[in-house]
């Protein structure tokens, strides 16, 4: 499909999604009046930047089926949040979501060439956690041999890869990663002993090096999955084999990136949060969801021939960012830097404190010990390295202090990276 | 080759202080100690008995420690002893990162010297009328 032939799809379903959702649940009708808009009112796809967000609270103040469009004869399935960080969100999908929802998630095995004839084992849990069940849909959707196995008992899901001769395999990337050392220990090499070529993994964060470990222990194609229970479940982007960026559903999601604090629209390319208005949810529709991933929206033609754009891979969440003499800053990027110097310890520990009219940003690290530390001029020049590729990642300068081990806080549970001095 | 204990420290008030405290709560004695320091670090080093159970303990209390190894060259206490020693390496192509010296008895002093880029230094030291000390002259070794 033509991005043009797209957006006019987008329109007509943006158009259906914004009315249905005011004329069948109450919270639209008030959030809408309070902000003075109505479904009429959107005669373009950047006018949908006028309705106001739904947040991840609003959902908490609906449960458990508040914000649901249908009466539950119309419910197929309902999946639940952990609620981990405050009280579970309640979500649920029509006969007719699931479908789609299938739909999405085929595309992602279609990126792996796996059709009626590929085997695929699911290693996500089974059960209130849309991954599992999300992923199952989309493997009968796209003709596979389905294997649930749902996640744990390693040694046998390692014997069900290769006795079923498995062609992929769908699990968070920890798991992945565990079932290959498992695999490993058991004397079985899986980039040659098992059949498995590619994997579909996500729900999870990980990082190039552990994604790169991933591929090359298992041999397989590392397909990175991006979905979020509240909009649908796994299968609202998937990666191509171009590897740079996901490919998001655009026939069923509209995706905005918007600026954190001023929460107006960021241009493509540029990074912020991601919010998305459902197109086709028949059960709980959602207008101008704030999903708090960080990403950006890269628009250039993709190589592999899909014209969905894409958005990159998930750098951080909103609530953790930070903004640095304007500059948003997150920690995974800090994170990711650290990861490509292995002189230095994973232990960081940043303070921000006011100099002048300016932010001044002090990184506090360690050096691994195995680090020749009794010469002064690799001390210094690891400083200056890092100091360069920082800079160079986050685009301020941030000042490198070395420290003694115990001065940096070990992380038990949640350790405090970030100690903020700054006067407001 | 004799071993250095080598101990990061922040350049903060009292680090030195804290520091010379945890070897001496380690039981270890102390011969020689030079310091490196930055704007922001420091670099203790020093020769002292049992190095390796030193820096052993050193890191089990937290500290950034290791045991560096280091050439010890004991020279004639007179001009010129430790200029000889330094044109001789340069001839030969080896690099000094750093270095410090002592006077000792006998009228004799000990060059201490990290060096790189020839495995054979010490031997060709000696052949050539230096006198390389091993480290049990200078501590009790572990």
């Amino acid at each position: 499909m033509s991005r043009e032939e797209l957006r006019d799809l987008q329109l007509e379903r943006m158009k259906w999604c914004v009315q249905y959702a005011y004329d069948n649940v109450p919270f639209y009708q008030k959030s809408f009046k309070d902000a003075g808009v109505e479904p009429g009112d959107l005669k373009t796809l950047e006018d949908i930047t006028k309705f106001p967000f739904i947040l991840k609270q609003d959902m908490r103040d609906n449960y458990p089926d508040g914000l649901f469009a249908v009466p539950r004869s119309k419910v197929a399935r309902l999946h639940a949040s952990s609620g981990t960080t405050g009280q579970a969100t309640v979500v649920g999908s029509t006969e007719n979501d699931l479908k789609h929802w299938g739909e999405c998630f085929a595309r992602g095995l279609a990126i792996c060439d796996c059709d009626e004839n590929a085997t695929m084992q699911i290693a996500y849990g089974y059960g209130l956690f849309t991954g599992g069940l999300g992923a199952h849909r989309g493997g009968e959707t796209a003709g596979c041999a389905v294997i649930p196995i749902s996640s744990g008992n390693t040694k046998r899901q390692i014997q069900m890869l290769k006795d079923m001769e498995v062609d992929v395999l769908a699990c968070t990337p920890s798991y992945a990663l565990h079932i290959a050392d498992t695999a490993i220990e058991m004397g079985i090499n899986p980039a040659t002993d098992l059949k498995v070529r590619a994997g579909i993994f996500g729900a999870e964060p990980c990082s190039q090096g552990m994604r790169d470990e991933i591929a090359e222990k298992l041999g397989v194609q590392y397909c990175d999955v991006y979905g979020l229970s509240e909009v649908m479940g796994p299968g609202v982007a998937f990666e191509c084999k171009e590897m740079s960026g996901l490919h998001l559903a655009e026939d069923h999601f509209f995706a905005e990136i918007i600026d954190p604090d001023t929460l107006q629209p960021v241009p493509d390319g540029e990074y912020g949060e991601l919010v998305f208005t459902t197109l086709t949810r028949e059960c709980c529709p959602l207008v101008r969801y704030r999903t708090r991933d960080i990403t950006r929206i890269i628009s250039e033609p993709c190589a592999c021939g899909r014209t969905h754009r894409k958005i990159d891979r998930i750098i951080g969440r909103s609530d953790d960012m930070l903004i640095l003499r304007g500059v948003n800053v997150f920690p995974s990027q800090i994170e990711q830097v650290l990861t490509g110097f292995p002189e230095i310890a994973t232990q960081y520990q940043i303070i921000l404190t006011t100099r002048g009219p300016l932010d001044h940003v002090e990184l506090r690290v360690e050096t691994v010990p195995e680090f020749p530390f009794d010469e002064i001029r690799k001390l210094e020049t690891l400083k200056k390295r890092l100091a360069t590729e920082l800079k160079g990642n986050l685009q301020i300068a941030v000042d490198i202090k070395l420290v003694e081990p115990k001065s940096i806080e070990r992380s038990e549970g949640k350790a405090k990276r970030i100690i903020d001095l700054r006067k407001e | 080759m004799i071993s250095q204990l080598t101990v990061f420290l922040e350049n903060e008030k009292g680090r030195l202080a804290a520091a010379t405290r945890a070897v001496a709560d380690a039981g270890v004695n102390m011969h020689a100690l030079y310091l490196a320091d930055t704007e922001d670090f420091g670099v203790a080093r020093m020769l002292c008995d049992t190095p390796n159970k030193a820096a052993e303990k050193l890191t089990l209390a937290g500290w950034r420690a290791a045991v560096t190894p280091v050439m010890a060259v004991r020279v004639p206490d007179v001009p010129g002893g430790l200029a000889s020693l330094l044109e001789f390496l340069d001839e030969c192509d080896v690099n000094v990162e750093y270095g410090y010296c002592m006077s000792v008895e006998g009228g004799h002093a000990i060059d201490v010297l990290k060096v790189s880029g020839d495995e054979e230094i010490e031997r060709k030291l000696a052949d050539a009328g230096f006198a390389p000390v091993s480290a049990e002259d200078v501590y009790i070794v572990d």
